[in-house]
């Protein structure tokens, strides 16, 4: 007795105790793309069958047996599909594993889910964020209490991404599981993630790290042979930040790169390495073929067909994986090769081959017929004499004698191919026609949803054969899937031809891979040609520095619109532009790198000293004559820019930094020249003065340049009081 | 019933979900759940034993399905139907022998309900039923005849008892009731101390100076090397780690806080080192009717080492591990196989499961099975806790525990079609 009530007191002391207690966890049941279009036009991806068991039943019964009590499944495309499933499931039966459906009809990101989540004000401790279509086998024990314990430590870690180590492939740059290859830099002593980026081929194999993380971080390791297993331990904070930032949309893209970034509330995200379980997410159909591969491989052991985690379905394993329902009609001249699923009540013709398929249940299979790498679901009729490679053939699809499905082919809903009809690698065939704007509603899965195919949708669910047969007169494109087909075959839009061979369950054909092998040589060179240019980039680093805004988008950012001034520039000096159009370049660089004037300031006068300092000289003292030379005859521009003092001390600072680095020789110039700014009018003795001020705390290196300036400094000082009056003449003589 | 309908469901997910392992903890809570679904059954006035076998083998089957590979559930649901069977039997023997004795013993059993129902002649005649148990041809020979007019007696009986008194029945089925939960509480006392009956004949096997070989870890082994140590044999011990789980290895040191000499080999070193063994003693996932052995993959190979150099190959088992049926293809559809992340780290071999790349078929794969299927030509001794067998006697031994009928559990409606 009294240890109960110890035990009770101590919960209503410790609030972390009682959350303990009930671990909840945030279901996803919606991806938020349209990566698996047009199928998800009819089903939600979550209840799409992997290895014949719909996908979020391993991700529940991976919840479950993580002692995980209570979920929210967030619904939101064909949420009533996944609320019907889910109620006359047997999660909701389960004694200790609530399961409870939040539906949304607006959502249209993972950030509005969470938000709604917020709101609905369910969530009181530490939560599991998941998306419905990750499989893992992984024990979430670990994980969870060295969250609690950073947790204790310091507030701000709140949440805990786990990652596993996979190799992307060095020639394609992506990942077994068809996602981009993957950048983070953790802190190998605390496992702090400090930075992410998963769209590194946009910069063709280059990243950028900022110079700070340098110097905050004594120890950090890069890596990129880790894959993001989207499982998310977050502590409840996270849901606030999502309601306080009202943009965040995407959990990786904006959530932990806003996280990254954000210096000011200190928010840290750490990682936990999971090496001996398994864990991944289907993104898309590369990832769906691959993970239905490990599975079959057992690699997601206990979640694997022979063993039921769920449902009845009773597969045996025979050797070299092959996995069997017990009730299969099979030829006795059918030759069903290794790792193979086959689904109850499927009947297989004779002399038909199947290798590395997955054949759903009730499906019907005639002789001759060869599949190979498929993904066959339920209820579908496959003629004689077929010949099916790499495809996906969703329930109900009639694929007529002959005909034959190449590479990469994905059959919707339904679809009947005709006799003899050849179905082009890559092929999406959808009863539903393709949505006219796809690129508007690219991340919305829900949008098209509610299109005006919703009603079509209605007939084609309660469509019986005759219905079908209905539709065929109304008058079908016949010619699209050959005689007597049914089906669109969607157009593939431009941007995404390159997408289709990546992102497909086909294997990489070789001619593309042949590419890709081309391109990481020239990707090669190309980085050895960039190694070349380093001073600008230095520059760069520096004038982020002075910025006070330390973050590699707008260094990288910088790097460019510094490049880009110069150039600018220098076609103004050969090609004698006026000053009035060099400006308006500037500033439309300016606006579209989001800079401000300060900067245009620096990357000018940068240019200017870069083009004195390149132009020819005999001695020093004909780069001082060349320079005062330049500077008069483009104050003008630089003049444009110096509308404040800030950004003349931007200047004057730019100039110190030059001086220290990339161009020595003005070392002994530099009194000269800041003065030769100060008679033109560029730089305002205020500005100078300011500039002293501010060195005064430096250190004795950083006041080199404020030594050698000294007496002109002197001389300011003095004369400024005497100035004043003198100030208003020199104006109007300007 | 709910409750219990509950209980059945929470072990089913657990063995499904393969959350409970090793056959001796299975065996335990199989038994402790088939007590409490009988507790709670309600039991009708005639053919109660029908009943009661009907109710455990639905639920048994249910536990089967969940766990095909784990044998020890069916053997224990097979052995609570045996004692169902068992019970009944004695229960109408008794009374068809001493009608006129049923009197008194209903009254006993009013007055002292559940205190000393040992004291009725059914209990007593179970008494010395069990107490005969230990297998010996002649009361198998007794058995059997009795066994095929079971169900002609029983019924009859039934209906000869329903004539009789009314009062008489349901005390009667208290009884069997009562009868059948003694049983299988005996039942779990054997599983629990099954350890100690098979380590009490260590001394019997180990001699002085011996060198003994075992491989991967078994609880029931530790017991028995140690068991043999504390009668002060002194004797060396190889362990063998067991390969991918490396269960050797906690052996090992667990052998070595207790004070046993002990050499820790590698599976590979096995056939090199097995010139000096004097006996390989190892443990067992389930024994099967012709004396071949389900056990921890490697051992086949020591078995074949241990035959090539005349080595005595002894398998410790407790009785719940007996399997009555017999195996029929065992190495694949008994097996379990389990993931191949135990074999290689996942991260280091990502690449070789890259399908996307070549001709999108895995060209690696990884095999990780957890039994191995000794035959019974292999084993030269199986240690239970009723004492040494040779493998062509394990089918008696099973007749003891197993009762015919129940070989096949499946709901009569699958079978008849």
């Amino acid at each position: 007795m009294v240890a109960q009530r110890k035990g009770a007191s101590r919960v209503s002391e410790d609030p972390e105790e009682l959350a303990r207690v009930s671990l909840q966890a945030v279901l996803l049941a919606d991806s938020f793309t349209t990566k698996f279009h047009p199928i998800t036009l009819e089903r939600p991806k979550v209840l799409l069958p992997l290895v014949n068991v719909p996908m979020i039943n391993y991700t529940l019964s991976w919840l479950e047996s993580a002692g995980v009590e209570e979920v929210f499944v967030f619904c939101c495309a064909n949420s009533k599909q996944v609320i019907d499933y889910l109620e006359n499931s047997e999660w909701v039966s389960l004694p200790d594993f609530a399961v409870t459906t939040i539906e949304s009809h607006n959502s249209v990101s993972a950030g509005d889910a969470l938000r709604l989540i917020y709101e609905r004000n369910v969530i009181h401790g530490d939560f599991v964020l998941i998306t419905g279509d990750t499989i893992s086998n992984m024990s979430l024990r670990r994980a969870l209490q060295e969250h609690k314990e950073r947790k204790k430590k310091d507030s701000n870690a709140v949440m805990t991404m786990v990652v596993k180590r996979s190799k992307p492939s060095p020639i394609t740059h992506q990942s077994r599981l068809g996602t981009d290859e993957l950048f983070m830099a953790i802190d190998p002593n605390t496992k702090q993630l400090v930075y992410y980026e998963d769209k590194a081929d946009n910069s063709k194999g280059i990243i950028h790290l900022d110079k700070s993380l340098l110097m905050d971080n004594p120890s950090m390791s890069l890596r990129n042979d880790m894959q993001d297993c989207y499982i998310d331990i977050c502590s409840p904070e996270v849901l606030s930040l999502f309601t306080d930032n009202f943009d965040y949309q995407h959990l990786r893209r904006h959530f932990v790169k806003g996280l990254l970034l954000d210096d000011i509330m200190g928010y840290k995200i750490y990682t936990h390495e999971i090496c001996s379980s398994y864990a991944a997410r289907i993104d898309n159909y590369r990832s769906y073929d691959t993970v239905s591969k490990d599975i079959i491989q057992r690699w997601t052991y206990p979640l694997v067909p022979d063993v039921k985690f769920f449902g009845n379905s009773a597969y045996k394993l025979e050797r070299q994986g092959m996995y069997r329902a017990s009730e299969i009609l099979q030829a006795r001249s059918a030759q069903v090769g290794p790792f193979t699923v086959i689904g109850d009540n499927s009947k297989i013709g004779g002399n038909t081959k199947i290798t590395n398929s997955i054949i759903g249940q009730g499906c019907s299979i005639g002789s001759n017929v060869t599949i190979e790498g498929s993904y066959i679901w339920d209820n579908v009729t496959i003629e004689d004499g077929c010949k099916l490679s790499h495809a996906i053939v969703c329930d109900g699809v009639i694929i007529k004698s002959g005909a034959e499905l190449e590479p990469g082919v994905i059959l919707s809903f339904k679809v009947i191919v005709g006799d003899q009809f050849v179905v082009p690698s890559y092929s999406k065939v959808s009863l539903f026609q393709q949505p006219t704007n796809q690129d508007s509603d690219e991340e919305l899965e829900y949008a098209d949803n509610s299109s005006g195919i919703v009603e079509f949708a209605g007939t084609t669910d309660k469509s019986s054969s005759e219905q079908s047969k209905s539709l065929e007169m109304q008058g079908w494109p016949a010619s699209e899937l050959g005689n007597g087909g049914i089906g669109y075959v969607w157009s593939i839009c431009e941007g995404s031809v390159e997408e289709e061979w990546r992102h497909s369950v086909a294997p990489i054909p070789s001619n593309k891979f042949e590419k890709a092998l081309q391109a990481a040589d020239d990707e090669l060179e190309l980085t050895q040609d960039s190694n070349v240019l380093p001073t600008s980039g230095e520059l760069k680093s520096d004038s982020n520095f002075s910025d006070g805004d330390d973050n590699e988008d707008s260094r990288d950012d910088s790097i460019h619109f510094e490049k880009e001034v110069e150039a600018t520039f220098l076609r103004a000096v050969h090609e004698n532009i006026k000053v009035d159009n060099v400006i308006l370049e500037v500033n439309s660089l300016r606006l579209s790198y989001n800079k401000v004037a300060a900067d245009c300031a620096g990357a000018i006068f940068y240019s200017l000293m870069k083009f004195a300092y390149d132009s020819p000289h005999g001695s020093s003292s004909e780069l001082l004559q060349n320079t005062t030379n330049i500077i008069t005859k483009w104050k003008k521009l630089l003049k444009y820019y110096l509308a404040d003092m800030d950004e003349e001390i931007e200047v004057i600072l730019k100039f110190e930094e030059m001086c220290l680095e990339s161009a020595k020789e003005f070392t002994p110039h530099f009194t000269k020249i800041l003065c030769h700014l100060y008679d033109q009018e560029i730089i305002q003795e205020d500005a100078i003065l300011r500039w002293d001020d501010e060195k005064k705390e430096a250190d004795d290196s950083d006041k080199l340049f404020v030594k050698q300036a000294e007496k002109f400094i002197e001389w300011l000082r003095v004369a400024s009081e005497e100035e004043e009056e003198e100030e208003e003449e020199e104006e109007e003589e300007e | 019933m709910p409750d219990v309908q509950a209980l059945v469901n929470d072990f089913v997910i657990k063995l499904k979900k393969r959350k409970i392992e090793g056959s001796l903890a299975t065996a335990k809570h199989t038994a402790e759940l088939l007590r409490s679904v009988i507790s709670h059954q309600r039991i009708p006035y005639t053919n109660q034993a029908a009943a009661l076998i009907d109710a455990v083998k639905a639920v048994g089957e249910q536990l089967i399905a969940a766990n095909p590979v784990e044998l020890a559930v069916g053997n224990i649901v097979r052995r609570v139907l045996h004692i169902i069977r068992e019970e009944d039997l004695s229960l109408t023997t008794a009374s068809i022998a001493g009608l006129s004795l049923s009197a008194v013993s209903d009254d006993e059993d009013d007055s002292e309900k559940d205190d000393h129902p040992a004291l009725s002649a059914a209990a007593v005649a179970a008494a010395a039923r069990s107490t005969l148990r230990p297998p010996s041809l002649q009361t198998l020979l007794e058995d059997v005849p009795n066994q095929a007019s079971v169900h002609q007696t029983s019924s009859s009986g039934g209906d000869s008892e329903g004539k009789s008194k009314s009062a008489d029945k349901s005390s009667r089925s208290r009884k069997l009731k009562h009868d059948v939960i003694e049983a299988v509480n005996e039942l779990i006392q054997d599983i629990a101390t099954c350890h100690e009956q098979i380590a009490e004949q260590a001394v019997e096997h180990i001699h002085q100076n011996e060198v003994i070989l075992t491989l991967g870890s078994s609880r029931t082994v530790l017991e028995f090397l140690c068991a043999a140590k504390e009668k002060k044999r002194s004797f060396r011990v190889f362990v063998a780690e067991g390969a991918p789980r490396y269960q050797g290895h906690l052996l090992a040191k667990e052998l070595v806080t207790r004070g046993l000499q002990t050499t820790l080999i590698t599976d590979s070193a096995v056939f090199a080192m097995i010139s000096r063994v004097n006996m390989v003693i190892v443990g067992a996932h389930a024994v099967m009717a012709n004396g071949g052995v389900m056990a921890p993959v490697g051992l086949n190979m020591v078995a074949l080492a241990a035959k090539r150099h005349a080595v005595p190959f002894v398998v410790l088992a407790g009785s719940h591990k007996l399997c009555p049926l017999y195996p029929h293809n065992p190495e694949v559809l008994l097996n379990e196989l389990r993931s191949p992340s135990e074999l290689l780290d996942f991260g280091e071999f990502s690449d070789c499961m890259d399908f996307g790349s070549k001709t999108g078929s895995p060209l690696l794969h990884v095999v990780n099975p957890t039994f191995d299927y000794v035959p019974p030509s292999l084993v030269s001794l199986f240690i239970t806790d009723t004492g040494g067998h040779n493998s062509s006697y394990m089918y008696r031994l099973i007749a003891d525990y197993y009762s015919a009928d129940d070989l096949v559990i499946k709901k009569r409606p699958s079978t008849g079609s």
